[in-house]
């Protein structure tokens, strides 16, 4: 559960207005597999990671990160019960793609920087520090029905 | 971890842009640490840490001035930070964990401010120099 002041919400949703999901989504999950080369373990299927250019112009990193940010931000709309709206995709991301948890951290802060460079100075570390809390929430959740 | 010519050249073309906004942004850098990550606090408690503190900002030009003297010297980094080094194991003995949030928060702030010049590639290699940066300055803690 996390909890965020009427303040924070109101940040949160201010921003996510603004937000283009499929610039963004695919922003991060490239930068992910750019920054972080051994995150490319999981997408071997995905084609052409051989340099930045082929990553971020990759249609499948895109239409992945598209999804990634559609359902983080679905689950947004959860704060309250964020373990209750990722437990599926927890079970997901354990059982079946077994992805380390410590992979939600890193795109987490990969899409703190991607949020960053798109707002500029309208990204305060007051609007900071909410996203990392909810992030970090989202992270949690994600590794919460792992066994 | 190693640098690459490559991220060599990145990090001092950064740098290079950033030109006398270096302090400044070691300010913000600090300033979107505390906030982000409020454990970090506990490691200032003779600071005013509050929006605009002055010591905060006179903290950040000294941490930014030591990271442009790290750029310059980037061929020898445990030479030139061995004082630094120092005196985080001996003195400030700051968790090893900290530096990855202060780093996270120096992208951030570069993120905000040079949008265009904070490539992919450039983000990497700046990721990478923070890392190199915070292993040189923990290596002496045990």
């Amino acid at each position: 559960m996390v909890h965020l002041s009427a303040e924070e919400k109101a940040a949160v949703s201010s921003l996510q207005g603004k937000v283009k999901v499929d610039v963004v989504g695919g922003e991060a999950l490239g930068r992910l597999l750019v920054v972080y080369p051994w995150t490319q373990r999981f997408f071997d299927s995905f084609g052409d990671l051989s340099s930045p250019d082929a990553i971020m112009s990759n249609r499948k990193v895109k239409a992945h990160g598209k999804k990634v940010v559609n359902s983080l931000i679905n689950g947004l709309k959860n704060l309250d019960n964020l373990k209750g709206a990722f437990a599926k995709l927890s079970e997901l991301h354990c059982d079946k793609l077994h992805v380390d948890p410590e992979n939600f951290k890193l795109l987490g802060n990969v899409l703190v920087c991607v949020l960053a460079r798109h707002f500029g100075k309208e990204f305060t570390p007051q609007v900071q520090a909410v996203f990392q809390k909810v992030l970090a929430g989202v992270a949690n959740a994600l590794a919460h029905k792992y066994h | 971890m190693v640098l690459s010519p490559a991220d060599k050249t990145n990090v001092k073309s950064t740098w290079d842009k950033i030109g006398g906004h270096a302090g400044e942004y070691g300010g913000e850098a600090l300033e979107r640490t505390f906030a982000s990550f409020p454990t970090t606090k506990t490691y200032f408690p003779h600071f005013d840490l509050s929006p605009g503190s002055a010591q905060v900002k006179a903290h950040g030009k000294k941490v930014a001035d030591a990271l442009t003297n790290a750029v310059a010297h980037m061929d020898d980094l445990p030479g030139a930070m061995s004082a630094l080094s120092d005196l985080h194991a001996y003195k400030l003995r700051v968790d090893p964990v900290n530096f990855k949030l202060l780093s996270h928060c120096l992208l951030v702030t570069l993120a905000c401010h040079h949008p265009a010049e904070f490539t992919p590639a450039v983000h990497a290699s700046l990721d990478k120099f923070f890392s190199a940066v915070s292993t040189v300055l923990t290596s002496k803690y045990r």
